[in-house]
């Protein structure tokens, strides 16, 4: 249900909605093939179910619409309404099967009473397009049977649990397949005539499974006999401090200095540090502008925090002025008061740290990095550059050749002046200077990468040449004569030794 | 040593000399902010110059390179680094305007968990004056971090610098093994204006038996530069290849 009925508001956002007379079908990867995850209500007055092949249902019906599933939104969604539900109260969990499980034990004054509490949950869920099946029972367990496969907005006091859950099927406890087949083997169809049955034959026929799938278990805690105590998530924590100003202005930097002290302040009493900041200033004219920094290791200083802004207020477009302005920590990390040292000197990493963060705030995230190694017999591909913000310093490879101590990317060309038949060049133009030849090392022969390189890539092999000068060259000539690969093979320039 | 006549405490003791002297070198000290000009193609082997000068130590390594020396002597090729005996982690940082080289340069050197901070900038742009040399030997100074300054494709007017090389590339040592391929590299160095150091010219080449001493402050090997023209016996020129 959730499933189709997010599926149709993303869609709707770029796409035309197919009608409610269109049977469509949302598709998630099984073991063979894809399985029909989600349907349509037209596709269900067809006798579609979930978990039939995509391909078996495609041949019974031809005009089926099949779309993929996108099994990590409707995870995202579900976390979110998650804590979206602690509106009503303040003990929420996910349950299986989009389900979300609440609480409300002294709660339902405050809307009106249950049955009123019931009609809200629906009508909020509905402003958001979504359908709730909701029902309230003493337990967990009963609760969720009912609002499953009861007769709707269930109320059920704690005496009547075992009445109202007797008529229902046993799959409504929660059992995997293979228990619900073999309840359904032995005749059992309904809550009403497992629980019927005398408790010690069945303790001995489920003897083996597991709690989460013994049916005796499952039934003692809907039936309340058996504790079933709710897990809810903590909330988002979330640190912004803000100010409001008397009249509009335009420069937000002498409000810098208190909001970052407050959030400091914060952060300090949380035990937390920042890793993202985002300064918002709300203008007069309705508009709002945001401005993010972030940092390499969590940070909870005052001075350094603020710095990080230095340079990039004056690019903030406040319009007419502006009023309000927010900082939050998006993103925040513990970070414990300990003390590392006993002789008073600062932490040198922590020095670093807080250079990569002023770099990577002036110069742009991506201008900062570590290098990288990774295993290629090309050699420009050997090294690659992460973020310094992200990622962390790696031991360097040990190199078995010798490796030019500077790369050119791409590689240059050179214009062979004099060429010989085995070797590098007698003599080469390179950026517009002749260079002749006196030593040379090699050839090293490289081979392109078939299972990275595209079909044709020509081989090199690489010299490490002197020239008159004394530079030393790293040049390589691409593929050689008759690799029916290309032309006459060209020469290029790609390192330069020390 | 001073002490404190009412009580007779010792206040402070009188500093002690170090027992074990650094090894003689020209470069037993470490400059605040050393200056590095390649003469003709020679960007390269000052990068390799300043990789044996550097102190050995734990901290990273900040090396800030503008768009036009990148584009002109080629980025550093980490995986080689090591080959000159650098250990500790490279910071990286690319810059489009030589404005940013010097900012950047400035930050590092204020930056105290920083071993030593590495800046390429090439064609002598006009905000690399004395001013702007100043500031970072002032800087490099207070926190004794190192800074080297790579100035490719630089006539090299005033500037702040403890030390000022000029660097140009010199024909291989002999290769043990094969007399035709370019053996370990050799550089023609001229330090023309130091403090407190008269200026000299050398032959110099990596040494990396250095590398295992702690008591060395580079892993350079300097040769007074002979300009009579004698060649020593082991680097007779190699007789030129000729096509064929």
């Amino acid at each position: 249900m959730l499933t189709m009925e997010r599926w149709r508001r993303v869609i709707a956002q770029y796409r035309s909605v197919p009608g409610d007379d269109v049977a469509v079908v949302l598709s998630r990867d099984g073991s063979h093939g894809p399985v029909v995850h989600g349907l349509s209500a037209a596709a269900q007055a067809r006798g579609i179910e979930a978990g039939a092949r995509v391909v078996d249902v495609q041949a019974i019906h031809p005009d089926l619409h099949v779309e993929p599933a996108d099994l990590e939104g409707d995870e995202a969604l579900i976390q979110r309404l998650v804590h979206w539900a602690r509106r009503w109260c303040p003990w929420t969990a996910r349950d299986v099967d989009h389900g979300l499980l609440l609480d409300v034990t002294g709660c339902t004054h405050l809307f009106g009473g249950e049955a009123a509490m019931l009609r809200d949950i629906r009508a909020r869920f509905a402003l958001q397009g979504l359908t709730a099946r909701v029902a309230m029972a003493p337990t967990p367990g009963a609760a969720q049977a009912l609002a499953r496969f009861g007769s709707g907005a269930q109320i059920c006091g704690r005496e009547d649990v075992a009445t109202a859950l007797a008529p229902l099927p046993v799959a409504a406890l929660r059992l995997d397949a293979q228990t619900t087949r073999l309840l359904d083997r032995l005749g059992l169809k309904t809550i009403g005539a497992l629980s019927d049955l005398p408790r010690a034959a069945l303790m001995r026929r489920f003897a083996s499974l597991k709690p989460d799938r013994n049916p005796l278990i499952l039934l003692d805690k809907a039936l309340g006999t058996a504790p079933d105590p709710l897990n809810a998530p903590p909330d988002h924590r979330h640190f912004m401090t803000r100010s409001r100003l008397a009249e509009p202005v335009i420069d937000p930097a002498p409000h810098l200095p208190t909001l970052v002290e407050d959030l400091c302040t914060l952060l300090a009493r949380a035990e937390l540090g920042a890793r993202r900041l985002r300064l918002t200033i709300y203008r007069i004219d309705g508009d709002w502008r945001a401005l993010g920094v972030a940092t390499a290791r969590a940070s909870r200083d005052p001075t350094h925090l603020r710095r990080l802004f230095d340079g990039k207020l004056e690019n903030i477009d406040s319009g007419f002025g502006f009023d309000l302005l927010t900082l939050e920590a998006t993103d925040s990390e513990p970070l414990p008061l300990i003390q590392d040292h006993l002789d008073g000197k600062r932490d040198p990493s922590a020095d670093v740290a807080g250079l990569l963060d002023r770099l990577a705030a002036k110069l742009g995230a991506d201008k900062v990095s570590w290098p990288d190694w990774q295993e290629s017999h090309r050699p420009e591909r050997v090294e690659r550059r992460v973020d310094a913000l992200q990622g962390t310093p790696t031991a360097a490879p040990t190199l078995l050749r010798d490796r030019p101590l500077r790369l050119l990317t791409p590689p240059e060309e050179v214009r062979v002046i004099y060429a010989v038949p085995e070797g590098p060049p007698s003599q080469f133009n390179w950026r517009r200077v002749t260079y002749k030849t006196m030593r040379h090392a090699g050839p090293e022969r490289i081979a392109p990468e078939w299972w990275r390189d595209r079909p044709g890539t020509r081989l090199r092999d690489y010299y490490k040449v002197e020239v008159e000068g004394g530079q030393r060259f790293w040049l390589y000539r691409e593929g050689v004569i008759h690799d029916g690969r290309g032309a006459e093979p060209r020469w290029f320039l790609h390192g330069l030794f020390a | 040593m001073t002490t404190d006549s009412s009580y007779g405490q010792v206040l402070t003791l009188p500093r002690r000399k170090p027992s074990t002297p650094p090894e003689p070198g020209v470069l037993a000290t470490h400059a605040p902010l050393t200056d590095v000009f390649p003469t003709g193609f020679a960007a390269p082997s000052a990068t390799g110059f300043v990789l044996s000068l550097l102190p050995q130590s734990a901290g990273p390594v900040l090396w800030v390179q503008d768009f036009l020396s990148r584009r002109e002597n080629g980025a550093p090729y980490t995986p080689s680094l090591r080959g000159f005996g650098l250990e500790q982690p490279v910071l990286l940082v690319t810059v489009s305007h030589p404005r940013d080289v010097l900012w950047t340069m400035e930050e590092g050197a204020a930056c105290a968990g920083l071993s030593a901070v590495i800046g390429e900038v090439h064609g002598g742009p006009e905000v690399l004056d004395f001013t702007a040399t100043k500031r970072l030997s002032l800087r490099a100074e207070a926190s004794g971090v190192p800074l080297y300054l790579i100035r490719s494709g630089d006539p090299g007017g005033l500037s702040a610098a403890r030390m000022r090389w000029r660097i140009s590339a010199l024909p291989s040592q002999a290769h043990p093994q094969d007399a035709q391929a370019p053996g370990a590299a050799r550089w023609d160095l001229d330090l023309f204006r130091a403090r407190g150091h008269p200026p000299g010219r050398w032959v110099a080449s990596h040494d990396p038996e250095k590398r295992q001493s702690p008591r060395a402050a580079d892993r350079l090997r300097l040769v007074p530069y002979a300009d009579d023209g004698a060649v020593a016996p082991g680097d007779r020129p190699i007789p030129q290849r000729t096509g064929g």
